[in-house]
């Protein structure tokens, strides 16, 4: 067993766990923070996508030991006081969802976009995407949701 | 995943220390962990690199780039000197995976793995690199030395590769729709020492075409290499395209990197 330290959603969380652990694993079955999803668990879909010291990251392809010492922020932590951030918001008012599985990772791979590209083009954003998996939407919604987002954001 | 022993140096000469045995070196894991999950390696420790802040960054140091091993292809194709000194690295980088994969993936563990449709072994051998480790300095054309494999040593860990800048470079892929791995790429670059051509993704490793070198070395446009044929023997014949369809492939993308290159 090892001890790692990460803070998550801005709480500091410390466990003992087999060194073998993913970081998503770490974070549904010790923290219950079931938002992040396991979807393909190969790194192709994106349903795992939390955020690492502000970068996106696919959480099953990375172990719990390399976010040690680590800010973690995972879906559970964009909502602020039971205020939805522009782009949960967005993604509702824009029908960026269906079943939902692939959500909370779409969402953290748009903040990581929409941080490095403050004003996104549709080509941009379909790039951007091409590591998050969807199978219901066609996508057509959750770039237009990205975009509206992205100017709630800036403005 | 079968379960290992978890070290976390602060430096080369910590990693260098806690090699041996089945130890195996971490550097972003994009492919590791998941050969791990897949229980294709089962090593009895894993010496994670992430903790050594010497092994990352980008410097332009003379007539080079130097890249530290541990440097993110993130960090490669969003930076400024890059982009200025050899924009078909940071093109190239940028076209690596997907953005997750870009945050966490390093350009020494891509070099390290050697994986025949990779695309940095490309511009390396392509821009004609060097690779440092903790003990010596390697070519590129030495490195790679077969599919997953390079002429590293058991308690060798790559530091940073050294990209002489060229006087214009390219590279263009033809990529897998599903993982963005080169179904053929290539890497062409105008360099004081002549034009070499690299190309991943259609053989069992990277390598160079001579015959396109000499080709473009008196007339370095898109037409001077239709007079040169690319065998398909020995070429990779998979789901994904025929050692015909990439040989094909491997032309059609020289020329685009040579157009890219100004050519």
């Amino acid at each position: 067993m090892a001890t790692v330290s990460m803070t998550v959603n801005g709480k500091s969380v410390s466990a003992d766990v087999e060194p073998r652990t993913l970081l998503v694993e770490f974070i549904r079955q010790n923290l219950h923070l079931t938002g992040t999803h396991v979807g393909c668990d190969t790194s192709q879909c994106g349903a795992c996508v939390v955020h690492v010291d502000g970068r996106s990251v696919k959480s099953c392809t990375m172990l719990a030991m390399q976010a040690d010492g680590a800010a973690v922020t995972t879906v559970e932590g964009l909502a602020t006081n039971g205020k939805m951030h522009p782009i949960q918001k967005a993604f509702n008012e824009h029908h960026g969802l269906q079943c939902g599985f692939c959500t909370p990772g779409m969402l953290m791979s748009a903040i990581d976009l929409i941080k490095r590209h403050p004003n996104p083009s549709e080509e941009t954003i379909r790039h951007e995407l091409e590591g998050n998996i969807c199978r219901c939407t066609g996508y057509q919604n959750i770039v237009k949701a990205v975009k509206a987002a992205a100017q709630e954001m800036g403005g | 995943m079968y379960s290992f022993d978890y070290h976390r140096p602060r430096s080369v000469d910590d990693a260098v220390r806690q090699l041996g045995g089945e130890a195996k070196l971490l550097a972003g894991g994009q492919t590791f962990i998941p050969t791990l999950k897949q229980r294709l390696a089962q090593p009895d420790k894993i010496v994670d690199l992430g903790g050594i802040a010497e092994l990352s960054g980008i410097k332009v140091e003379g007539d080079a780039v130097v890249i530290g091993a541990m440097t993110r292809h993130g960090a490669v194709a969003a930076s400024a000197e890059v982009a200025k000194a050899i924009p078909a690295l940071a093109k190239l980088a940028g076209g690596i995976g997907d953005p997750q994969v870009r945050n966490m993936g390093t350009l020494g563990g891509s070099v390290a793995n050697n994986d025949p449709a990779a695309d940095y072994p490309a511009a390396l051998l392509g821009l004609g690199a060097s690779v440092e480790t903790n003990k010596r300095t390697v070519a590129a054309d030495d490195f790679f030395t077969g599919m997953f494999e390079t002429a590293l040593g058991e308690d060798e860990i790559i530091t940073r590769v050294r990209f002489p800048v060229p006087q214009a470079a390219g590279y263009a892929k033809f990529a897998n729709p599903a993982s963005r791995y080169a179904l053929v790429g290539v890497f062409v670059a105008r360099t004081p020492g002549g034009v070499r051509v690299a190309v991943t993704g259609a053989g069992p490793g990277v390598f160079r075409i001579g015959a396109m070198e000499t080709a473009l070395a008196g007339n370095f446009s898109a037409g001077a290499i239709d007079g040169v044929s690319v065998s398909a023997d020995g070429l990779n014949s998979d789901m994904h395209g025929s050692a015909e369809y990439r040989a094909h492939l491997v032309t059609v993308m020289a020329k685009r990197a040579i157009a890219a290159a100004g050519g």
